[in-house]
């Protein structure tokens, strides 16, 4: 299996080398890294094969030492469990339709080939990060998911606002990342190992172990470890108040916000704690803690969604909802819910992206819905995906997103722990909120009015296979994912072994299930379906019967929705505190340190020290020959006194 | 009977006497000259004095020496002072302050 898994992470590695390193015409681009991500795909699902249907062994070895220092091993290694297994199939399937789907949205770009190229290495750094079985190597993928991404969100590199959100997910992913390293170094101190298998078997040694960072407050070591790593996460995985990168990421090709946003590299800080469950297990500080970040993101950033115009934003928001929603989930000590959402979210996000994407290239690169309207006669097949994507994304039953989103809010409910009461409130209500703004969306976008100009409407017809065929393969799993890994993945223990929880904690416990129709059967009796059933109610008055109402509400309440515009301030304040305090922190040092204490202190400060004493030695140059004459004498005096007088003593 | 010391008191005076030379005088660079010849002058005379009084010859050959490049300095010396005068139109040592600071 070695080679397979080998052969999966190298594939698209060689089709980022050739299309991006060689000058390859636009077929060659496509073919080179559309084979290398099809073939880590059809890898993946074989390992799926053998590991999840063949009940195949876990695969954990190291196949490279980078270096030795001291005793700590620098390696390069796979492990390959059932958590792994599921991720990389998530990943490539999705990168694979995302590449499809490529050739037919950036078909007239300039950039093509290096757009393959970027894509290709994304997904490479995303399989480093989830096949790795060390700290190191995690961390690897963690700066390259990171970069590549910077490169991605700046793709349009000629556009100012682009640079400016590159740069700007760049830095806050920096924030996080130095979390993570700090977390990693932790790690490192305690247990004088990289490699998970180790770190996670001496993890209950250290339960109790206490640390002082500042003198004489004690602190849990496993908790400081595991806020840290999830601050981490918190960067990646865009969670309050962290999150404020992904909205901007908007501005890359849609391609790769579908790509960010549903496998290659939110997910990341969502599996890592997943992964390090054995440690997060052990810090009831910690996980309180993510569960409180996780329903803040879930409910506040749902109710942005509400305002925003702009086709991809809303999308975008409603990621950060679900985010949210998968971090309760870890949180609540439900890892494998949190991981199971994360797979359903994964391809009816996916869909709704790559929907929204071929929206935009039917409207000619327009995305904002108020001029859009009606689209439903000319793009049937959007239509039909886009419907099944809201549909897996509100929760309806039968579909993906009601399986994952259930059982996240059922865990919340079992969940005792500090923050629960409040994550699920904050849950049930983001039902509501998704359902209003996924529909507020579908409604604005296929149904109503055609509000696009003349010369558009002529225009407008559906997409080529391209981007549809992808949109269909993705509609498939939107659909059934749920419903068939529900009970695996919950309740029969698919992640034995590779996600640990406390018997105590966790909130799935196979006597409750009685399958998947007892499980659907369960849902439409619970608050969440009614919620998600009166948020699509709410839409479709508010959007298509009186569509004067949102005008009067926003009028209304003008104070509240310029709130929700300015999101919640996180941007002013960045922009005021963070970006305006490091210029003022930078201009201070520049002028105290730099112009007075560098340049006038010690430049200019010694060249003036030097013409000060010069100005009054000089007084002693008088030009006058006596003078020197006599300045001879005495100094033949005194060198003959000195002389004498030591000779007689 | 002359001793040595009251040779060696000649010297000193003589020494003294250019010293003073040197100091005192404000106007003219000749004698400034004048004045170091007789410095050396009077360290000749010690020389001698100590040679005669010692019975060593090794310091009057030192005092031809001296004689030598004294008489060397002083076309020296008075070949620069040509120059000067040609050039500041003066020997008045007030005058030549040119290194002053």
């Amino acid at each position: 299996m070695q080679n397979i898994y080998l052969t999966i992470v190298l594939a698209p590695l060689i089709g980022a080398i050739v299309a991006g390193l060689f000058k390859v015409s636009r077929r060659v681009a496509h073919s080179v890294t559309i084979t290398g991500v099809a073939i880590s795909c059809l890898l993946s699902f074989y390992a799926f094969k053998h590991l999840i249907i063949d009940g195949g062994a876990t695969f954990n070895e190291t196949l490279y030492t980078w270096m030795v220092i001291g005793d700590v091993r620098f390696e390069v290694g796979f492990l390959v469990d059932n958590l792994t297994v599921i991720m990389m199939s998530v990943v490539s399937f999705v990168s694979l339709m995302v590449h499809v789907y490529t050739i037919g949205y950036m078909h007239d770009d300039p950039g093509y080939q290096r757009f393959f190229s970027y894509i290709s290495l994304f997904t490479f750094s995303m399989l480093m990060l989830v096949m790795s079985n060390n700290f190191l190597q995690l961390f690897f993928g963690w700066e390259a998911v990171g970069l590549v991404s910077y490169l991605l969100i700046g793709f349009w590199y000629t556009r100012d606002t682009a640079i400016y959100a590159n740069l700007k997910a760049f830095l806050v992913n920096r924030v996080g990342d130095f979390g993570f390293l700090l977390g990693i170094a932790l790690v490192l101190m305690y247990f004088n190992s990289l490699n998970y298998a180790e770190v996670f078997g001496l993890a209950e040694e250290q339960a109790e172990t206490v640390i002082q960072i500042i003198p004489g407050v004690d602190w849990s070591l496993m908790s400081v470890m595991c806020i840290l790593l999830f601050i981490g996460a918190m960067g990646k995985s865009a969670q309050v108040p962290l999150h404020v990168w992904l909205p901007d990421s908007m501005e890359g090709p849609t391609p790769i916000s579908a790509l960010i946003h549903a496998a290659t590299m939110v997910t990341a800080g969502i599996f890592m704690v997943a992964r390090m469950s054995p440690l997060f297990e052990l810090s009831e500080t910690a996980l309180s803690f993510i569960l409180i970040i996780g329903s803040i993101t879930a409910l506040f950033m749902g109710f942005l969604g509400l305002v925003q115009n702009d086709i991809k934003r809303v999308v975008a928001y409603s990621t950060l909802s679900q985010l949210g929603y998968m971090t309760v989930a870890l949180g609540a000590s439900a890892y494998s819910a949190g991981i199971f959402h994360l797979f359903t979210h994964a391809f009816f996000k996916a869909l709704l992206f790559l929907g929204a994407g071929s929206v935009i290239i039917a409207m000619h690169h327009e995305q904002d819905m108020r001029n859009m309207g009606g689209l439903r006669k000319y793009m049937p097949i959007t239509y039909i995906t886009g419907l099944i994507g809201s549909l897996a994304l509100i929760g309806f039953p039968g579909f993906a997103g009601f399986y994952s989103k259930d059982a996240i809010i059922m865990a919340v409910g079992h969940a005792e722990r500090f923050g629960s009461g409040f994550a699920y409130f904050a849950l049930v209500l983001g039902v509501f909120i998704t359902a209003l703004y996924s529909f507020r969306m579908f409604f604005l976008v296929f149904h109503g009015k055609e509000r696009m100009d003349h010369h558009t409407q002529e225009h407008l017809h559906e997409t080529p296979a391209v981007v549809t065929v992808p949109l269909m393969l993705l509609a498939i799993p939107s659909i059934l994912a749920g419903a068939i890994f529900v009970g695996p993945m919950l309740y029969q223990g698919l992640f034995d072994g590779a996600i640990f929880v406390h018997h105590e904690h966790n909130p799935f416990h196979a006597d409750h299930y009685h399958g998947v129709v007892g499980f659907t059967l369960h849902g439409l009796m619970g608050l969440p379906f009614f919620l998600a059933m009166a948020g699509v109610a709410t839409a479709y008055f508010l959007y298509m019967v009186r569509t004067d109402i949102p005008a009067k509400i926003q009028a209304k309440f003008a104070w509240l929705h310029q709130i929700l515009i300015d999101k919640y301030g996180f941007d002013r304040f960045n922009e005021w505190f963070f970006a305006g305090g490091a210029r003022k922190l930078g201009s201070t040092f520049w002028s105290v340190g730099d112009v007075k204490i560098i340049d006038d202190g010690m430049v200019n400060g010694s060249a003036r020290v030097v013409a000060w004493y010069a100005s009054i030695m000089r007084h002693l140059q008088t030009g006058y020959l006596y003078h020197y004459a006599f300045a001879m004498i005495i100094g033949l005096a005194v060198l003959l006194g000195v002389f004498v007088l030591s000779g007689t003593a | 009977m002359l001793v040595l010391s009251d040779f060696l008191i000649l010297g000193a005076v003589l020494f003294c006497l250019s010293i003073a030379g040197i100091f005192l005088n404000r106007k003219n660079v000749i004698i400034l000259l004048m004045c170091i010849e007789l410095m050396l002058l009077s360290v000749n005379m010690n020389f001698i004095a100590f040679s005669y009084f010692n019975a060593d010859i090794t310091g009057q050959i030192f005092v031809f020496f001296i004689l030598t490049v004294a008489a060397a300095e002083s076309a020296i010396g008075l070949a620069i002072l040509v120059v000067l005068f040609r050039n500041k139109n003066t020997i008045n040592v007030e005058d030549i302050d040119s290194m002053k600071g």
